[in-house]
């Protein structure tokens, strides 16, 4: 299903971050499924100690990983570029107005090899639309990074309250083949 | 059009007698100022944005507190913007949390406008067939009385629609400063506000 030509597939980032978010104890995990994130969501369904929150709509993580921050638990929201778009009311009037952390995995659509021209334009807008809301970006193109990025941005995020995203890019995802 | 007869302040008065250590979490806009009516609490975190994700605050509270009794209370308006997550309460069924829908098919901070609730649409039936077994619709306030105990004791997620006057109730404002709300709630409840 995805096309990994141009990926570094060497490093298993997405067991990378599965172990970060494990060693920050992150309890909560929100998310839209998204191809790039399939591994990462199989890791931490066979994680006991993480509960899977699976939303019908982006926004709905925005709110949850609130009110675990209110709880005194952490939580991480997995998505899709296209999913930022449906987050920006919350990010705004919830995250930002409070103060809240928030943590987002990003994986990028509409760039890199894209074969859906639908995505083009919101994976397009997706930085600018994180910038507006004063949400800090961490992009990653290659599978060594990932890691570090991840860290990064939770310590940002869970230290500093600030809200982070990780852009994992389509180049280190891989594009959707549309051929099965 | 249903009869909508009951006044929300006598109502709030009700669902909130002994109270306890109960956690709430309050919609945009009305539930918070009716919950602030009858005393304003540091373990209140009343919403005044985020439209339509209030049940999403109560249920990641109710997932990180499985101890606590979690209450979310939010008006029709605030839950119909977020139907989706009746989905996504009934998979996750949180045994310690409620959520009550104050309807008084109005968008009431707007003008009054009639919302859905007021053209046929039913939200315990729509929370019904998302999964969530005990959803109901009450107008008598008795019934509010009997929902109040199962907040405190009973196997959730239970999910309540009360309809409500239309009429308008004063305004009771509690603090509007969203950092000092998540660190009064914080601190109450965590014994501190850090992180």
């Amino acid at each position: 299903m995805n096309d990994a030509a141009g990926a570094t597939q060497s490093v298993d980032w997405p067991g990378d971050i599965h172990r970060t978010l494990a060693a920050l104890d992150v309890r909560q995990i929100a998310y839209v499924p998204d191809a790039g994130h399939q591994r990462l969501i199989e890791l931490c369904q066979a994680d006991n100690a993480m509960r899977m929150v699976p939303l019908t709509s982006e926004e709905e993580g925005v709110g949850l990983v609130a009110g675990a921050w209110l709880g005194g638990e952490r939580g991480v929201l997995m998505m899709q570029s296209s999913g930022v778009g449906n987050c920006v009311n919350a990010i705004a009037s919830i995250t930002r107005a409070c103060q809240f952390p928030l943590l987002m995995l990003i994986t990028m659509r509409g760039e890199w090899g894209e074969g859906n021209p639908w995505q083009v334009p919101m994976g397009r807008a997706t930085p600018e639309v994180l910038d507006t809301l004063g949400v800090q970006i961490a992009r990653v193109d290659r599978a060594e990074d990932v890691a570090g990025a991840v860290a990064a941005m939770a310590a940002l995020a869970f230290k500093s309250t600030t809200p982070c995203a990780v852009l994992l890019s389509q180049r280190l995802v891989g594009a959707k083949s549309f051929q099965d | 059009m249903s009869a909508a007869t009951l006044d929300r302040r006598a109502v709030i008065a009700e669902l909130l007698e002994r109270r306890g250590d109960l956690l709430l979490v309050c919609g945009l806009g009305g539930t918070v100022w009716d919950a602030t009516s009858v005393g304003d609490h540091d373990l209140n975190f009343g919403l005044w944005g985020g439209m339509g994700t209030a049940t999403m605050v109560g249920l990641g509270l109710a997932l990180a507190q499985p101890e606590r009794r979690v209450l979310v209370v939010t008006g029709d308006g605030e839950m119909l913007m977020g139907l989706g997550t009746l989905a996504t309460l009934a998979v996750q069924r949180p045994p310690n949390l409620a959520v009550v829908v104050f309807d008084n098919e109005r968008y009431g901070e707007t003008g009054m406008q009639t919302t859905h609730t007021g053209l046929g649409v039913d939200l315990a039936a729509m929370a019904s067939g998302a999964g969530i077994v005990d959803a109901t619709t009450i107008r008598e306030l008795g019934g509010v009385a009997a929902l109040r105990d199962r907040v405190h004791d009973g196997a959730g997620p239970i999910f309540s629609v009360i309809k409500v006057s239309a009429d308008r109730a004063e305004m009771v404002l509690p603090v509007r400063d969203g950092p000092l709300l998540k660190h009064r709630f914080r601190t109450a409840l965590l014994g501190s506000p850090g992180a």
